[in-house]
């Protein structure tokens, strides 16, 4: 056997392995795929985060515009993170001027009314209490937007609920549908229940 | 078909949070729906803007958007009139939808429950659809 069959040889065998890996990665694939007790078979994977358009499952990959839209991938690569919703930090991404949006159509350079007061409701059973910063919201938002249709502008005059929340109404007319979604418990419920003698 | 509706509606729970489909009249005028991305919008404009000075009510298929409103410069048409942003030739830009789609928040908390709120078929979140307006 000369030195070029042997090269020949070689390759045949890589070759050959490559193959078998392959065919092992798809049959593992199909395997996840059609296997009843697949783990977090309900979950999103981290890889499936922020598609592009035409993977996203509500654009029609047929439609020629579909693929002149911007990946969220390539949009958010710069903006700070966070654990849920789109994965980016909007807060945290105008207080570093990451973005700038706009407070009118045209390029206006009236700034935003940016009221800062905190709301504490304290609620029951053992979640700590909430804290809700005006600051943040009037940020994106003009009081109008939430007062008084959503939230009367009263102490004691609202009733809240999870449920409700969960439901769309009163904080969950934004958060779980485009602001940070309801899951992320703590970053309302935030402040602790001072501790009782009984405790 | 049950298969081809799952499978949209597997494939539906990736969309980009926050993207609202908009599917009041698209459908059935033979044009795919909308897809309104809130992140884009979102980088480039405050909420009041929109939520405040253009009257979008917090509500998915309740504002009754029509191309007439948008050429007249309502909604949609107060920027995308080729002068703030691109113009509504660009059909295929926001009517850019899988066809049949219904009207929603996607990612919303109630998509998020694994039961029994996920619509799981175009017919069955149709008749839903249906059944509430009357």
């Amino acid at each position: 056997m000369n030195a070029v069959n042997m090269r020949s040889l070689a390759v045949l065998l890589i070759a050959g392995g490559m193959a078998v890996l392959a065919m092992l990665f798809l049959a593992s694939l199909a395997e996840a795929q059609s296997n009843p007790n697949a783990f977090n078979r309900l979950m999103k994977p981290a890889s499936e985060r922020n598609a592009p358009p035409p993977e996203d499952g509500i654009h029609d990959p047929d439609n020629s515009g579909t693929h002149i839209l911007q990946t969220p991938r390539e949009s958010f690569d710069t903006l700070p993170d966070s654990n849920s919703g789109n994965y980016v930090d909007w807060n945290a991404a105008i207080d570093a001027g990451e973005i700038a949006p706009r407070n009118s159509i045209g390029d206006s350079p009236v700034p935003p009314i940016v009221l800062d007061l905190n709301i504490v409701r304290e609620v029951k059973g053992s979640m700590p209490d909430v804290v809700y910063p005006h600051k943040q919201h009037t940020q994106w938002l003009d009081c109008s937007n939430c007062h008084p249709a959503i939230f009367i502008p009263q102490k004691g005059a609202n009733q809240i609920s999870m449920a409700s929340i969960l439901m769309g109404e009163k904080c969950g007319v934004c958060h779980g549908k485009v602001a940070f979604p309801v899951a992320e418990c703590r970053r309302c419920h935030s402040r602790p229940k001072e501790q009782t003698a009984a405790n | 078909m049950a298969a081809a509706f799952s499978f949209v509606y597997y494939e539906a729970a990736r969309a980009e949070y926050g993207d609202v489909v908009i599917n009041e009249f698209s459908d059935e005028a033979g044009m795919r729906p909308v897809v309104f991305p809130h992140w884009f919008h979102r980088i480039r404009f405050r909420c009041k803007v929109c939520h405040g000075d253009l009257g979008f009510k917090f509500e998915a298929g309740g504002n009754g958007i029509n191309m007439l409103k948008i050429i007249d410069g309502e909604y949609c048409g107060a920027c995308h009139n080729g002068n703030v942003a691109w113009s509504i030739e660009n059909c295929d830009l926001c009517h850019s939808g899988i066809p049949n789609t219904p009207t929603q928040v996607h990612h919303s908390t109630t998509q998020k429950l694994v039961a029994p709120l996920r619509p799981m078929t175009t017919d069955s979140a149709a008749s839903e659809q249906a059944a509430g307006g009357e």
